[in-house]
């Protein structure tokens, strides 16, 4: 490749310049600063390892799952979330990094997941609270994504969100089950909402004024609302859907306001968010921990295909070169 | 050895008979055999595609950006090739 | 229905179940995120035709969750805890062998009209039968990579076919209601296993394909002991809340 003149980068530059503002999508081989191609490999990284890790809370139901439709549909959940963190590894990649690269940063804490799979599922009702608030949060921060600038990312969005709305809808069903149902029932389901509603606000991000990366983000509409729109966005969807569901949201302070239009609610508990940020959330240790241990156990495996191609490889070149048997040195 | 032994491959999805394959995305296998298992069960789960092609992404060659012009350019001046270039008096039909 | 085929739905109808949850607890700890997709699409396949099956017989939540240890009629070899890889995969290769192969009769059987529950299950075998081929398929090509991949992988898949040759010969005990020929099934099952294995330079395994105790195994509601904690599992939210529904 030749090299690039400061004038040629110039005008590459303004071609790219050109083409964000024209709402184009940058494609994988065309020039992008340094920074637009490091953020993005940073926030489809991150998205990716959270479709991973985000399988081990709800994986922790399927043995369990009370019926046997039940475990069908979070069955085919969690694969899916593997489905979706092979199709965000694959729009990473091209960005010319490779997926063992982002493996390797996930597994030694370099790069994040979303904080929120640092919580425990402690009763079934979780399961059905994830689906609801925590799909649901993901979705609403997700769907603008379907527009980013970035083409292959937004494509890889296109086709998570098809697939999240059953997510969504699922949980909620799971828990107008609970909460129609036995006493019992409704309590499981009323103790999850109350145990995920919060670190479900916190998913969208801190406030807009401490938010590191939107500004730059939003120029380059890999992003395209901010942090606070979201957090909006998404109580104000919540709070007509809780009360269909007959549940409570944790939050004395949440009304509607005539003024703004939306809804007010409390403050958020930003020291929780930086510490479960930090590794010191309840299952930070235990995620990354049977991540990691998946990997190496399957270490071996990985090998073996590896070597059986090799050596498939070269029986097929053997067989090319006039089934002359031994191949000459 | 590490996974990056497997390489990556880019996947091919026709959604039904009468469309061409369309790109839906890639993966990684050690081969081509296990290429097309895993786009089976990643990029079809949910009945998108009647038949899959797999190819290794180090085969594909692409236009790079800097032949865009020399590339794509010839194509846009030539307006001619596209039905609308022509006008036809309304009334007319079949054309 | 009729009693033999209650038998037969809930012979077939256990071990798709039990293979499904135990494929299940893979979620999460696959060897490479493909293998995550691949055991979970065959995970539901299986939970697919346990409850298609189990329907034939009763309410299918009330036989999967409310049934005592004794009443599953499901074989050792699904019940079998994952293991490695290596183990799973050579459950694979002999249940989905097996399947494939049984499945293959049920469905080309000349059909009786007049036999709704004998129709049902041809019905299901045709359905089934395309999905177990391909878990066969899955199975095989596993076999061959680590048959035929390194020394360790090697050794790994040899220790794991021969852990679990015990529990292959239960599978051709005939199960009422199932009309097949036990014996040219399990000819051919031996000669598919043997040809799978033999490309993947392992041996055929040596010793009893059965165990010696007389009170029967898997079909007779006889398991083994870390069934009734796969159970416990299974089973314990259901039944903690009776008659709730979810």
């Amino acid at each position: 490749m030749t090299a690039v003149t400061a004038d040629s980068q110039e005008a590459y530059a303004a071609v790219f310049d050109a083409a964000v503002a024209a709402d184009e999508r940058i494609e994988p081989r065309d020039w992008m600063p340094e920074a637009y191609r490091a953020t993005l490999v940073r926030q489809i990284a991150q998205h990716a390892h959270s479709e991973i890790i985000g399988m081990q809370p709800e994986a922790n139901w399927i043995t369990r799952a009370p019926s046997l439709r039940r475990k069908a549909i979070l069955m085919a959940k969690v694969q899916d979330e593997a489905g979706h963190g092979l199709y965000l590894y694959s729009a990473a990649e091209t960005l010319g990094v490779s997926r063992d690269e982002l493996l390797d940063k996930l597994h030694s804490g370099r790069q994040k997941y979303s904080s929120i799979f640092n919580y425990p599922t402690l009763t079934w009702a979780d399961v059905g609270a994830i689906g609801w608030l925590v799909d649901g949060a993901a979705i609403t921060n997700q769907v603008p994504l379907c527009r980013c600038s970035y083409g292959p990312y937004a494509r890889a969005m296109i086709r998570v969100c098809k697939e999240e709305s059953f997510h969504q809808r699922q949980g909620y069903e799971a828990l107008l089950a609970l909460s129609r149902g036995t006493p019992a029932q409704h309590a499981m389901a009323q103790d999850a909402v109350d145990r995920w509603w919060w670190p479900s606000l916190m998913m969208f991000g801190p406030p807009d004024d401490e938010s590191a990366h939107s500004a730059q983000s939003m120029a380059w509409k890999i992003k395209r609302h901010s942090n606070d729109e979201l957090r909006q966005r998404f109580v104000d969807i919540c709070v007509p859907q809780a009360e269909s569901l007959g549940l409570t949201l944790p939050d004395p302070d949440l009304r509607w306001n005539e003024e703004r239009g939306h809804y007010d609610f409390g403050v958020i508990d930003w020291t929780e968010f930086r510490e479960v940020l930090k590794g010191n959330g309840p299952c930070n240790e235990q995620r990354i921990t049977q991540r990691r241990r998946a990997h190496e156990e399957g270490a071996w495996v990985r090998e073996a295909a590896a070597a059986y191609a090799a050596k498939q490889s070269d029986r097929n070149k053997g067989d090319e070169s006039g089934k002359t048997g031994e191949a000459t040195a | 050895m590490t996974t990056s032994d497997w390489p990556l491959w880019e996947v091919f999805v026709r959604s039904r008979r009468g469309l061409s394959h369309t790109h839906a995305g890639s993966l990684h296998a050690p081969d081509a055999e296990m290429a097309l298992r895993n786009a089976r069960d990643l990029y079809t789960r949910r009945n998108e595609g009647v038949s899959l092609w797999v190819v290794p992404a180090t085969a594909i060659t692409a236009s790079s950006p800097d032949e865009k012009d020399p590339f794509f350019e010839p194509s846009a001046d030539k307006p001619y090739r596209h039905p609308t270039f022509y006008e036809i008096p309304e009334g007319v039909q079949h054309l | 229905m009729t009693t033999s085929l209650n038998t037969a739905a809930l012979a077939l109808g256990d071990d798709a179940l039990v293979l499904s949850h135990r494929l299940g607890e893979w979620a999460g700890h696959a060897p490479v995120l493909e293998e995550e997709v691949a055991l979970a699409n065959i995970a539901l396949d299986l939970l697919g035709q346990a409850r298609v099956l189990l329907s034939l017989v009763g309410d299918e939540d009330e036989l999967a969750f409310l049934r005592e240890e004794r009443a599953f009629r499901n074989t050792q070899l699904v019940e079998q805890p994952n293991g490695d890889f290596a183990h799973t995969i050579a459950r694979q290769l002999y249940f989905s062998t097996y399947q494939r192969l049984l499945y293959g009769r049920l469905a080309t059987a000349d059909p009786r009209p007049g036999d709704e529950g004998r129709e049902a299950l041809r019905g299901l075998a045709a359905k089934a039968v395309k999905e177990v081929a391909y878990h066969q398929d899955h199975a095989e090509q596993w076999t061959l990579r680590l048959g035929d991949g390194t020394p360790e992988s090697h050794d790994r898949m040899r220790t794991a076919c021969d852990a679990l040759w015990r529990f292959t010969g239960e599978l051709f005990q005939p199960v009422e209601g199932v009309d097949v020929d036990w014996r040219e099934l399990e000819a051919d099952w031996l000669t598919s296993v043997s040809a799978v294995l033999d490309r993947a330079t392992l041996p055929l395994p040596e010793g009893p394909r059965t165990t010696a105790w007389s009170a029967g195994a898997g079909r007779q509601g006889v398991h083994t002991e870390s069934f009734g904690r796969m159970l416990a599992e299974m089973q314990h939210l259901h039944r903690s809340h009776p008659g709730a529904s979810w």
